[in-house]
């Protein structure tokens, strides 16, 4: 068994711990100066390719991100998780709104340039949260998905997937070549080591742009407008359970 | 009754609206989600057709979707091919469908089985999905969240067919009875050698479902470990509620993973959310704060919860449930 090649995708994201403000022009969220991170999903896609490569299962891993010259540092930072290579799609002046169909219509072009047995990718992007690209993917590659995935186990090009459901848990097999979707509890992602984050700076980048892809990412869908939720304001503390169940009685939640 | 409504902004063909919902079932009753989804759907103007695939079960739950009022013919597809409701096998039916009748507008729950398997059928039909939606303002704009509810969005789309996931929270549930649509075999020659279902491993409970329930207690990392979730689940027998739980006590393995509430896992609004040991994490926060009454325990003060919550408790849960388990009970 030589190994699988497998494509991670990863995205740089605000921080999960970031507090977001909208912009004043309402048509999207304050980004300038703002802490990024790679999207916690993503951590876990690379961490399960990481693992695939220890236990020999993978033999190559290389990582794909879209998005602006920033990117790199997230590409790095996987490849100090423990990725051989990256590709940098780097988004041009107008392609900012890169959205999912377009995201998976750049990845479909790098699977036909890299052909790769799996395509591994986060469940959902914390920004936009939509929980769409890999099922997009999937379809334009008419290649079997595995979404939400808590378990994976790789058997003569069968994969065998676990996932997470509203009602439990379901198990799954595809065969490769196959996109899956990284949930939260797939694995716990190693942080990137000094020695590793040198180590990863001799690693490759290529770069290309959007253009040289030839993939349309004109978006689909046009914001009209971004704007605060409505607050909920605090309400009030009660000073023990007997004032508790009287208010949870005055409202009628108890029977 | 059928509305034509003609956008002359969208370069759509000024065709009616005509919907397409995804019945999510599980062989022997439609999911409640479901009549959220045909609310949402018969918002768009325009017949509202019903779809349900499976394995087994399938005419028993079109009989039952062809009595929710809104619906005006449901489709049943059933073959061995769709076991387990594999996304390969239903999309194949789904754009079967779709391109014998040309729908412009196919819906779904905002559920994990609705979003795994209309983003497919997007990719196939070069059309840009729309997740999770919580409002319609015409066949062409939605509202969605993103930023783990922490901003609103108002999208329009310019596919020619839209392609959307509704999160029931934000729609009323069609009533369960009234309607009378007819119902049609469909018969799609589904052949999927790429993917198998093996099995299911549903959690089984007499409790009400977390995704519906009215009343729902959730438990944090301050339950400290599995075993202690067991006066949650005691509390919510009193009170005839669902358990839930935050993502910290379902990574640390307190309880199975369908009881996540929050940004990535289930978003519930309840008429009472009780958040016990629960600190109030920005992700958790976007699963909960559409609950009408929020009540939050926790024996720190400065906890996040206590900026949302309508009532707090600053006390041990250790102490605090068990003499509402008692109140309760004495009521």
């Amino acid at each position: 068994m030589s190994g699988l090649r497998v494509l991670v995708g990863c995205k740089r994201v605000i921080d999960y711990a970031v507090k977001i403000r909208v912009r004043p022009d309402h048509l999207g969220v304050v980004t300038d100066g703002v802490k990024h991170s790679m999207n916690p999903f993503d951590e876990n896609a690379v961490e399960e390719a990481v693992r695939m490569k220890q236990k020999k299962v993978a033999k190559e891993i290389i990582v794909a991100s879209c998005g602006p010259t920033q990117s790199q540092e997230t590409i790095r930072t996987a490849l100090a998780m423990g990725a051989d290579r990256g590709i940098h799609v780097e988004l041009a002046k107008g392609e900012e709104d890169l959205q999912p169909l377009a995201v998976a219509k750049v990845f479909a072009k790098l699977v036909e340039k890299e052909k790769p047995d799996l395509v591994i990718l986060g469940k959902q992007a914390i920004d936009d949260d939509s929980n769409q690209t890999t099922q997009l993917l999937a379809g334009l590659l008419d290649w079997p998905q595995g979404t939400m995935a808590s378990v994976l186990e790789h058997s003569d090009g069968v994969l065998k997937i676990t996932r997470e459901i509203d009602g439990g848990l379901e198990d799954i097999s595809v065969k490769l070549p196959a996109v899956v979707s990284a949930d939260l509890r797939l694995n716990e992602p190693r942080y990137a080591t000094l020695p590793n984050i040198m180590k990863a700076k001799k690693k490759k980048i290529e770069k290309m742009s959007v253009a040289d892809i030839g993939v349309d990412v004109t978006p689909r869908l046009k914001v009209q407008n971004v704007v605060d939720p409505p607050v909920r304001e605090a309400g009030d503390k009660v000073p023990d359970v007997s004032v508790l169940i009287e208010k949870m009685k005055e409202k009628g939640h108890l029977k | 009754m059928l509305r034509c409504v003609r956008k002359l902004a969208t370069p759509s063909i000024g065709r009616c609206a005509s919907t397409l919902v995804l019945v999510e079932h599980n062989g022997a009753a439609v999911n409640p989600a479901t009549l959220h989804t045909i609310t949402a759907a018969n918002k768009l103007g325009g017949p509202v057709h019903a779809l349900v695939v499976g394995d087994s079960g399938c005419q028993e739950v079109a009989a039952a979707a062809s009595q929710i009022p809104g619906v005006e013919k449901v489709l049943v597809s059933e073959s061995s091919a769709l076991k387990g409701q594999i996304s390969e096998a239903v999309s194949a039916v789904i754009l079967d469908v779709q391109a014998k009748n040309n729908y412009s507008h196919i819906l779904a729950n905002g559920t994990v089985f609705g979003k795994n398997i209309l983003p497919r059928i997007g990719a196939k039909l070069d059309v840009a999905p729309i997740s999770d939606i919580i409002g319609v303002q015409s066949e062409d704009t939605f509202v969605r969240t993103i930023y783990a509810g922490n901003a609103i969005q108002t999208i329009q789309s310019i596919d020619p067919v839209k392609i959307v996931t509704v999160r029931s929270t934000a729609f009323e549930a069609a009533p369960s009875e009234g309607g009378s649509a007819a119902t049609e075999t469909v018969e799609v020659d589904v052949s999927n050698d790429k993917s198998e279902f093996i099995e299911a491993k549903i959690s089984k409970s007499d409790r009400p479902e977390l995704a519906s329930a009215n009343i729902v207690i959730s438990g944090g990392r301050g339950l400290k470990n599995g075993e202690n979730f067991e006066m949650l689940y005691t509390l919510a027998d009193k009170m005839g509620a669902a358990v839930g739980a935050s993502r910290a006590a379902v990574d640390a393995g307190y309880v199975p993973s369908d009881l996540q509430v929050g940004q990535t896992g289930k978003m519930i609004a309840p008429d009472l959310y009780i958040a016990v040991g629960i600190s109030g994490a920005i992700q958790h926060l976007a699963g909960m704060k559409d609950s009408k009454t929020i009540v939050a325990i926790n024996k720190d003060g400065e906890a996040p919860i206590f900026q949302v919550s309508d009532y707090g408790l600053v006390d041990d849960l250790f102490k605090a449930v068990p003499e509402m388990i008692e109140g309760i009970e004495q009521q």
